[in-house]
């Protein structure tokens, strides 16, 4: 499309990139799960890039455009099915940015967005707000929607705090060194699934170095627009890596889909070298393992019948289709089946479940419902939010099936 | 849009389903077609039939022009808004009402996408064969308004031979059924479904459509052949046509086409070939076996340089979504686009196409190509840079030349994407002026106030009424006037 942008930030390459490659041919309409559940042009991918150009034109305030543009879940389910290839992350994350400097936002919305920065990435600190997360459930009527719904994310229970080693040594003959990033809101609510990440690698032949000291990777501030706050944190990793390593292993989706957006992160930055090294070595836990190539696993004595849960930001953002299905195909007595309309998102991603309860509600609705209708024992995904989502959903229709992290799954595989 | 109209609206919808602030317009000013931009006065969202045709009554009533939408992929600008008119939306109408297997008939509300439809009903071992590039997301109301193609309407015909009964409210408010559910069901009277199938919407809208279903071919053989010269490729065609051999698909991509969209899809499509043939053959396995044998010889004869065939279902898929981008995908290659939609007697392809190229160089423009070889429907895209000053005209010029190309070569200016906005200036080149009155008188005994999709199809056609017949010369001397 032709636009008349003039912008003088350092991002308006992208945006304007993106802008002129998107010919409004409207393929991209069938993948949103927001036009799918709203129906209009404004919710979908190709009204939303046209709203940010009109604001980028000053044909439109950008506050009326906004709360379309924030009802975008970020899935980035239309970037495949984008023929012209439009980036439309790109475009949406230097978009978000550019705003949010000059964005008024009501008074709950600023206190819920300053909670999440300051609490989300720490583990520790996240694990005191769990805690008195307790007291304010009985103040839950008194509150704000989106605390209502962050209050509700919280297990009931914490598992206890799980320092990892700081290396697990390849068994057998090695294969391959890692470091494993552990990430902050997964390590504090299911340490457990960085640990059999770990184990499973190191079985399959991989030296596993867990650096002490890491924060946060700074993707969930990143997908909030608050872009110095999570280049400073994401800064605090870099030296941490050890030199000689094949890849940085991450096992939730969107930390590996943000790690691998660093150098438009960092564009203009100091460190963008850095966290451009940094950042090509990334990789999905699952796709390291799959161009690995697994040691045959024991697998179940009895068959089990699993459900795989494409995360959009390993699905979409990363690729990866077949990579974490391969691995479970190795696995003797397991029956994977397939989950209908699989791309289309559960309304997790990230801190949506708390910005949009309502459209993150209706979309875990049926996304349990697509699942249960494939039938499964067992369901997996490579994504702590994903988990938690279908977890909730799939107990409020009271089918407390056991939804684990892929990693979970394949380590039980050579246990049993 | 004035104040009683609106009222009325706001009775008829609740606000959440009234668009009415510019942030909610403006992303309806343009169809696929950015071209042409223009902000309605209003959208409204119905969800159900009543709704609809009592917002086409308000139209007719007070004289309010109004355009149906359904997810607005026209090429031709055919659901561009009308500045001060109504927009409706009619995507959240997507219920498929009904499916019938021993009739195999399915009937569906006017805004069920296209390939949902053969997605319902694939448990049956039946399809919905019109199969245009946007079936994904181009809705059966929009198909129904253009008589939609596809690439394998060579051997089962466009949206027409589809289309059995459907229920519609005229330009003037009234509900009537055309056809029936039977396919002998038109033999009574005249085509009435044929008259409002490709009316450009120009006679109301659709409400509850019958179709026609077709039970799925048990086989198909999928050949790519790779040309180092577009014209032998158009030969080519010429060749299959004239073994007897009639395929479900031929479609032919130029350099420029293949390169764009296996940068899309990665369809494995020969980067090296100047032209690229696909032929589908698809029915009965040992018909189409015998088939194959001899496309295989006919296209060897042909000099292909390189002859591939799509091994298993996946690679079919992806060498059909290749296709089906292409336009899309030329995004990648330059922001800006004409796509144009010609056709020409299949027998005169390769000349065609040797005079796109000659037109091509005198232009100094880029054209990429991309057809349904078939059936002679050509799809030049001319590449042009819309920030430099005078290209859209220059781009526009060439297209115009393609166009009077056809025709003259006794072909039409539109197969698919029909006229709209686009190429109402090109009608008279097919048509003479009786001809257009027909139309025109057409229009008029349908939708006397002509809101429906007002200023598409006809040339310069704001108002068609007056500019047709002009004013009464005492109008024109200021001696009378009409309210």
């Amino acid at each position: 499309m032709r636009h008349q942008i003039k912008s003088d930030d350092p991002r308006a390459p992208e945006m304007t990139e993106a802008i002129e490659k998107c010919v409004h041919c409207g393929f991209c309409l069938a993948a949103c799960p927001t036009y799918k559940l709203l129906g209009e042009e404004m919710d979908s991918p190709r009204g939303r890039i046209y709203l940010m150009k009109g604001v980028l034109e000053d044909k439109i305030e950008a506050e009326e455009a906004q709360p379309f543009i924030d009802r975008c879940l970020g899935c980035m389910a239309c970037v495949p099915a984008c023929p012209s290839g439009v980036a439309y992350g790109d475009l949406l994350v230097s978009y978000r940015t550019l705003q949010e400097g000059s964005r008024l936002r009501p008074l709950s919305d600023g206190i819920a967005r300053r909670l999440i920065i300051e609490t989300l990435p720490y583990p520790q600190r996240f694990r005191l707000a769990m805690k008195s997360g307790k007291i304010g459930r009985t103040l839950q009527p008194f509150l704000p929607e989106a605390f209502a719904s962050m209050l509700n994310m919280l297990p009931d229970k914490l598992p206890p705090p799980s320092p990892l080693p700081p290396i697990l040594p390849a068994q057998g003959d090695r294969r391959g060194v890692v470091a494993l990033l552990s990430g902050c809101v997964q390590q504090a609510l299911a340490p457990q699934i960085n640990l059999a990440a770990a184990k499973l690698l190191s079985a399959n032949g991989v030296d596993v170095h867990i650096p002490a000291g890491q924060s946060c990777c700074g993707s969930i501030l990143l997908h909030i627009g608050a872009e110095s706050e999570a280049r400073q944190i994401a800064r605090r990793n870099f030296p941490l890596m050890p030199d000689d390593i094949d890849a940085i292993i991450t096992t939730a989706a969107g930390c590996g889909s943000g790690m691998k957006d660093y150098e438009l992160l960092f564009k203009g930055q100091t460190d963008l070298q850095k966290a451009s090294d940094f950042s090509s070595k990334v990789m999905d836990f699952s796709a390291y393992l799959a161009q690995l190539g697994l040691r045959k696993p024991r697998g179940f004595a009895a068959e089990r019948v699993v459900a795989y849960q494409d995360a959009c930001h390993l699905l979409h953002a990363q690729g990866l289709q077949s990579e974490p299905r391969d691995l479970l195909n190795q696995v003797p007595n397991l029956r994977l089946v397939d989950i209908p309309d699989a791309g289309m998102c559960c309304g997790s991603a990230g801190t949506y479940n708390l910005d949009q309860p309502a459209i993150a509600e209706e979309l875990g609705r049926q996304k349990a419902d697509a699942v249960l209708a494939a039938g499964p024992d067992t369901i997996v995904s490579g994504n702590i939010g994903c988990i938690t989502q279908l977890r909730k959903h799939l107990d409020l229709q009271g089918k407390h099936l056991p939804v684990m992290h892929i990693a979970e799954l394949l380590w039980a595989a050579y246990q049993s | 849009m004035n104040r009683p109209f609106f009222e009325a609206l706001e009775k008829i919808y609740p606000t959440d389903r009234l668009l009415t602030r510019d942030v909610e317009l403006l992303p309806y000013e343009s169809d696929a077609l950015t071209a042409f931009q223009t902000k309605p006065g209003a959208v409204a969202l119905p969800v159900t039939e009543k709704e609809i045709i009592d917002t086409v009554r308000l139209c007719h009533r007070m004289k309010v022009p109004f355009v149906a939408r359904g997810s607005g992929t026209s090429l031709s600008g055919g659901s561009l808004p009308i500045a001060d008119g109504l927009m409706i939306g009619l995507n959240r109408l997507n219920r498929i009402k009904k499916i019938d297997p021993e009739q195999r008939i399915a009937v569906v509300e006017p805004g069920v996408i296209n390939l949902h439809i053969s997605e319902a009903v694939r448990q049956y071992g039946l399809y919905y064969a019109p199969d245009p590039s946007s079936q994904s997301v181009c809705t059966i109301g929009g198909n129904i308004a253009f008589n939609s193609g596809g690439a394998h309407c060579l051997k089962y015909g466009m949206t027409s031979n589809h289309v059995l009964g459907m229920k519609v409210v005229l330009g003037d408010g009234v509900v009537t059924q055309f056809g029936s559910e039977s396919i002998e069901g038109v033999g009574i009277g005249p085509d009435l479904v044929g008259l409002f199938v490709g009316s450009e919407g120009l006679f109301g809208i659709a409400l509850e459509i019958t179709l026609r279903l077709m039970p799925t071919p048990q086989l198909y053989r999928t050949v790519m052949a790779a040309y180092d010269n577009l014209g032998r490729a158009g030969d080519a065609v010429s060749m299959v046509v004239a073994s007897g051999l009639l395929p479900g698909a031929m479609e032919i991509m130029d350099r420029l086409a293949i390169k764009a969209a296996e940068a899309a899809v990665g369809a494995g499509y020969p980067l090296d070939a100047e032209a690229l043939l696909i032929v589908e053959l698809e029915g009965e396995a040992p018909q189409v076996e015998a088939e194959f044998a001899e496309l295989r010889g006919v296209i060897e004869e042909s000099g292909a340089f390189e002859i591939r065939e799509a091994k298993g279902e996946d690679e079919r898929a992806r060498i059909w979504q290749g296709r089906k981008s292409a336009f899309s995908a030329v995004g990648r290659l330059s922001p800006d686009y004409i796509v144009q939609d010609g056709v020409v007697p299949r027998s005169r392809l390769g000349e065609a196409l040797v005079k796109i190229g000659e037109l091509k160089a005198q232009y100094q423009l880029d054209v990429a190509n991309v057809f349904h070889a078939g059936d002679g429907n050509l799809h030049p895209l001319i590449l042009y840079n819309g920030r430099e000053p005078g290209a859209l005209e220059k781009a526009e010029a060439l297209a115009g030349e393609i166009l009077a190309m056809c025709v003259e070569l006794g072909g039409s200016i539109t197969g698919e994407h029909g006229v709209g906005m686009e190429k109402r200036e090109y009608l008279p080149t097919m048509f003479g002026p009786v001809e257009m009155e027909i139309m025109r008188d057409l229009r008029r005994a349908i939708d006397p106030e002509e809101i429906a999709n007002r200023g598409k199809m006809f040339p310069s056609g704001e108002a068609p009424a007056l500019q047709t017949h002009g004013m009464h010369p005492l109008e024109r001397q200021g001696v009378i006037s009409r309210e």
